[in-house]
């Protein structure tokens, strides 16, 4: 099995590499909106309720994390949608190779892309100012709860490819991406959002990864928030992999 | 009618037919818009609290930045459109027509501008529905004219991009363009609360002043003064971005 998982996920990892298109959007529309947000509503760390933090580079880095986390599940769908397209899908369906490797292999390499992704985000946040305040220690849960949430994102994407079997309408889910992050504390404090994305933020497991993943960069290593985030990203990560691979043998099945 | 005219007309009628044959494709850059207007609105909305906003509601404020934005969207979908039909050939067997390359351009273009009416109208009567103000029909219609001229500017950008890649893989570098041309402005707070580098690049970048004229009628009301810089840098924008698509498609045809 291990060796299949393995050979997929460099596969997957070849073709991002080799695609720019794939890789680009991952890092370039986060940092973009990381910049407008940062540069005109920096202001907003003085509004009452706001929490003390260093400058709102800090509060917005974890939110940029998380924003090229999930483009990254929508770029990994897009990938397994074009494998089925193409007819790379049926030729590994056609092969010795246990099946599961197909959804294994593919989320592998998303957890391995949010490796990059995360060290992207904390080496921009550094080289402008923000700080660290969990230290090193806070890095390494900082990269725990990106790879966890990542590769849970990544199954997301390829629930989605093997349901809607086309690449375009797996790219159609892309504004989905800035829905659900509205309705969670990654760009505000939930105590300042308005009704009813405050109720629903709550109820958000993003926001739950978001809070574990700002915890370190803002407060240092508040150990509630980085559990409920280890769990919210494993929760994400488990349950759709799970629901990747059912999709995967219903799939086989009507085939 | 002439025959220009009539060509243009055609191509037109063939960018808007876009959207009844693949209903599907237009349905993101038609939400994008409103989706962007709603999930700010409810974000960062506590931001009007601050001296700067001069009490105007962060919904009202965020409005133009929607229809902007529905504009660059509409501009690059046309971009893509182009790279699609240059992949297919069909672009080859139109530039072997003798109609004249500007009037090619002009064609494709003025569909990207009428098609940007549609994120804006669905913009629009999201936002009146949940209580932003009415402006009045000249404000309005002010408004809509500058969302179609920052449109037809966006649609030259992404052909002159579509016409250099000659692939649909481009998308994201069109839609690049339009998202740093609509943010990097005053979109999410005035010139005062921006920080010292976003402050100089809306300086210079002319889209502020599309933004600004367009927001006019939404937090006030019009004037000469917000009007005319408006007016001038989208026929700025037009010419240069424009001369250069012609010479792109002479380049094709040669």
């Amino acid at each position: 099995m291990r060796r299949p998982v393995v050979a997929l996920a460099k596969r997957a990892l070849r073709t991002q590499v080799r695609k720019p298109q794939f890789i680009a959007p991952l890092v370039i529309f986060p940092t973009l909106f990381l910049a407008v947000t940062v540069g005109g509503l920096q202001g907003t760390t003085s509004l009452p309720g706001f929490p003390e933090v260093d400058g709102f580079l800090d509060f917005q880095l974890a939110a940029a994390m998380l924003q090229s986390l999930l483009l990254g599940g929508v770029s990994a769908g897009i990938s397994v949608a074009l494998d089925i397209e193409g007819g790379f899908f049926d030729r590994i369906v056609a092969s010795p190779a246990p099946r599961v490797a197909i959804v294994l292999g593919r989320v592998l390499a998303s957890g391995v892309v949010a490796i990059a992704q995360v060290t992207y985000f904390l080496a921009l946040g550094l080289i402008f100012g923000a700080s660290i305040k969990g230290g090193a220690l806070g890095v390494l849960y900082i990269y725990v709860i990106g790879i966890i949430a990542g590769t849970g994102f990544g199954a997301i994407g390829v629930l989605i490819a093997l349901r809607a079997r086309n690449a375009s309408t797996v790219q159609g889910i892309f504004p989905l991406v800035f829905v659900i992050l509205f309705i969670s504390s990654a760009f505000f404090p939930e105590n300042l959002l308005s009704a009813p994305a405050d109720v629903l933020a709550a109820y958000n497991p993003l926001s739950y990864v978001v809070e574990g993943l700002r915890a370190p960069i803002v407060f240092a290593n508040d150990a509630e928030a980085l559990l409920e985030g280890v769990a919210a990203a494993a929760g994400i990560a488990i349950a759709f992999t799970v629901l990747s691979v059912r999709a995967l043998r219903g799939r086989l099945r009507e085939a | 009618m002439s025959d220009a005219r009539r060509q243009v007309r055609a191509l037109m009628r063939r960018g808007l037919n876009e959207i009844l044959r693949v209903p599907g494709g237009a349905i993101p850059g038609v939400l994008a818009p409103t989706i962007f207007m709603l999930g700010l609105s409810a974000v960062f909305g506590q931001a009007s609290q601050l001296r700067g906003y001069e009490g105007v509601d962060f919904r009202t404020f965020i409005v133009p930045v929607g229809l902007l934005q529905g504009a660059g969207f509409t501009g690059a979908a046309t971009g893509v459109n182009l790279a699609r039909d240059i992949e297919r050939g069909w672009f080859d067997r139109l530039l072997l027509s003798p109609t004249p390359r500007s009037v090619l351009l002009a064609g494709i273009v003025a569909s990207a501008s009428l098609r940007a009416l549609l994120p804006a109208s669905f913009l629009l009567i999201v936002a009146f529905s949940i209580g932003v103000d009415v402006p009045n029909p000249l404000e309005l219609g002010l408004a809509l004219v500058l969302v179609m001229g920052l449109a037809a500017t966006m649609a030259c950008y992404a052909i002159l991009v579509a016409l250099r890649f000659r692939t649909q893989q481009a998308a994201p570098l069109m839609q690049v363009g339009s998202f740093i041309a609509v943010l990097f402005t005053t979109s999410y707070a005035p010139r005062d609360l921006l920080s010292g580098w976003l402050r100089t690049i809306s300086d210079i970048n002319p889209v502020t002043h599309v933004l600004e004229g367009v927001r006019q009628g939404f937090v006030g009301d019009v004037t000469w003064a917000d009007t005319w810089p408006a007016f001038l840098s989208l026929a700025g924008l037009i010419a240069v971005l424009g001369a250069l698509a012609v010479r792109g498609m002479r380049r094709e045809g040669a």
